[in-house]
């Protein structure tokens, strides 16, 4: 059979129609079957919902009463509750460049540099300070993340989604705070007493505190406001009868580089 | 014009090695069924005590079998990033939505029930990277 260009032209053409043609006769079948697969077995819709006990916000803020605090080890069991119950492995030992903190302690003259006085109070200058992620009212760390696995929940928490970080460190380099770690090994085997309700992490991806949005999900106060004997309080920064309110509203308070406008959402009592 | 087919005996010998090869795996599942009688066995999963016991999971079992893995996501997206954490089935009953606390708290041995059709169907999710395989082994060792 010698093939023409004429001959060429109409298979396609005939090809090209019966596609086009076949596609709907398709999609009426498929859609058809689904259809009544449904209404067969859903007697009644599904439904997403939150917990009844959850706590709610409009931006959940922590006010830390450091005049409550006198030395690092006040600071311990609140450090270990957070790390207990989030998996959070213990690196110190091996190599201080992986460690990992969800919260930890700094000198005042590193939290707070541009409040730093050439002279300062001694109580201040000795004191350890918790630090954490301040779950920032205007974060930078989603802003550079490339793949919105750190975002900005509607109550104002600074989420990490595991799932989708790809471990560029953007965040990191973002952070002014220093609130971020990233895992460059394997954690599994530094976790000295896994939280079997609570997932680890794995390598290649980066972590820091969640203000406990687990624990906020069955109506429970963060694990380090818990274990603080009061020093660290929790709450939600626009309502203007929380208790956060009141302490801001009644003590003078500063905030982590606060001119960089962020807007941090942890408050220091001093 | 020239229709003759250069080379026609490496091209065709070619062509048929090239077939078998890849008709392999089917051939090697109908060998295997005229030997031993039956075909290449399916993994048998085996239900705890306690997932028998509820009968049926959050879905019906046709739709756990093809569509765990899309649940398993919807899931993830509503508990990560709108704090939405319960899920009422078709039948109005409440589920939490946690791999590790929900779904392996009747399907306990992940050995026997999640890795055998896993392995069979060559699939290897990386859930258990992060989320641990063996809660409730766990949480006894920890409180002995």
């Amino acid at each position: 059979m010698e093939s023409t260009r004429r001959k060429f032209l109409k298979i396609a053409g005939i090809s090209t129609l019966g596609i086009a043609g076949a596609n709907p006769v398709l999609d009426a079948f498929a859609s058809e079957q689904q259809h009544g697969g449904e209404e067969e077995q859903h007697s009644q819709p599904v439904e997403i919902q939150k917990n009844e006990k959850a706590l709610k916000a409009k931006q959940w803020a922590m006010v830390i009463d450091t005049r409550k605090f006198e030395s690092a080890a006040d600071l311990e069991p609140i450090i270990e509750a957070c790390h207990k119950i989030h998996n959070v492995p213990d690196l110190s030992e091996e190599n201080q460049r992986h460690v990992i903190n969800w919260i930890w302690e700094e000198e005042y003259k590193h939290a707070f540099p541009n409040k730093a006085a050439k002279f300062l109070d001694e109580r201040l200058k000795h004191l350890p300070f918790p630090v954490l992620c301040n779950h920032c009212e205007n974060p930078p760390c989603v802003r550079v993340c490339p793949t919105k696995a750190t975002f900005k929940r509607d109550d104002g928490i600074v989420l990490m989604d595991f799932h989708r970080c790809i471990g560029c460190r953007f965040c990191m380099a973002a952070c002014p705070y220093g609130s971020r770690s990233f895992n460059f090994r394997d954690p599994r085997p530094f976790i000295e007493e896994r939280n079997p309700k609570f997932p680890t992490r794995m390598k290649g991806v980066v972590e820091k505190c969640n203000f406990c949005a687990e624990r906020l999900a069955v109506g429970k106060m963060p694990a380090c406001a818990e274990a603080s004997d009061g020093a660290i309080v929790f709450g939600d920064l626009y309502d203007p009868e929380s208790e956060v309110r009141e302490l801001i509203g009644s003590n003078y308070t500063i905030r982590r580089k606060q001119v960089l406008g962020t807007e941090p959402s942890v408050y220091y009592i001093v | 014009m020239n229709k003759r087919m250069y080379d026609k005996g490496k091209i065709l010998s070619g062509l048929v090695i090239f077939v078998l090869i890849m008709a392999f795996p089917f051939g090697y599942n109908i060998i295997a069924k005229i030997v031993t009688g039956k075909a290449v066995a399916a993994p048998e999963l085996i239900l705890t005590e306690k997932a028998k016991a509820e009968k049926e999971c959050v879905m019906s079992k046709t739709d756990m079998k093809s569509g765990h893995m899309q649940l398993l996501d919807e899931w993830r997206d509503h508990v990560v990033r709108n704090a939405d954490r319960v899920y009422v089935n078709s039948k109005g009953k409440a589920f939490d939505m946690s791999l590790s606390n929900t779904c392996l708290d009747c399907h306990s041995n992940k050995a026997e029930f999640c890795d055998r059709c896993h392995n069979y169907a060559s699939v290897s999710p990386y859930c258990w990277d992060c989320h641990i395989d063996n809660p409730k082994e766990e949480a006894k060792e920890a409180t002995e």
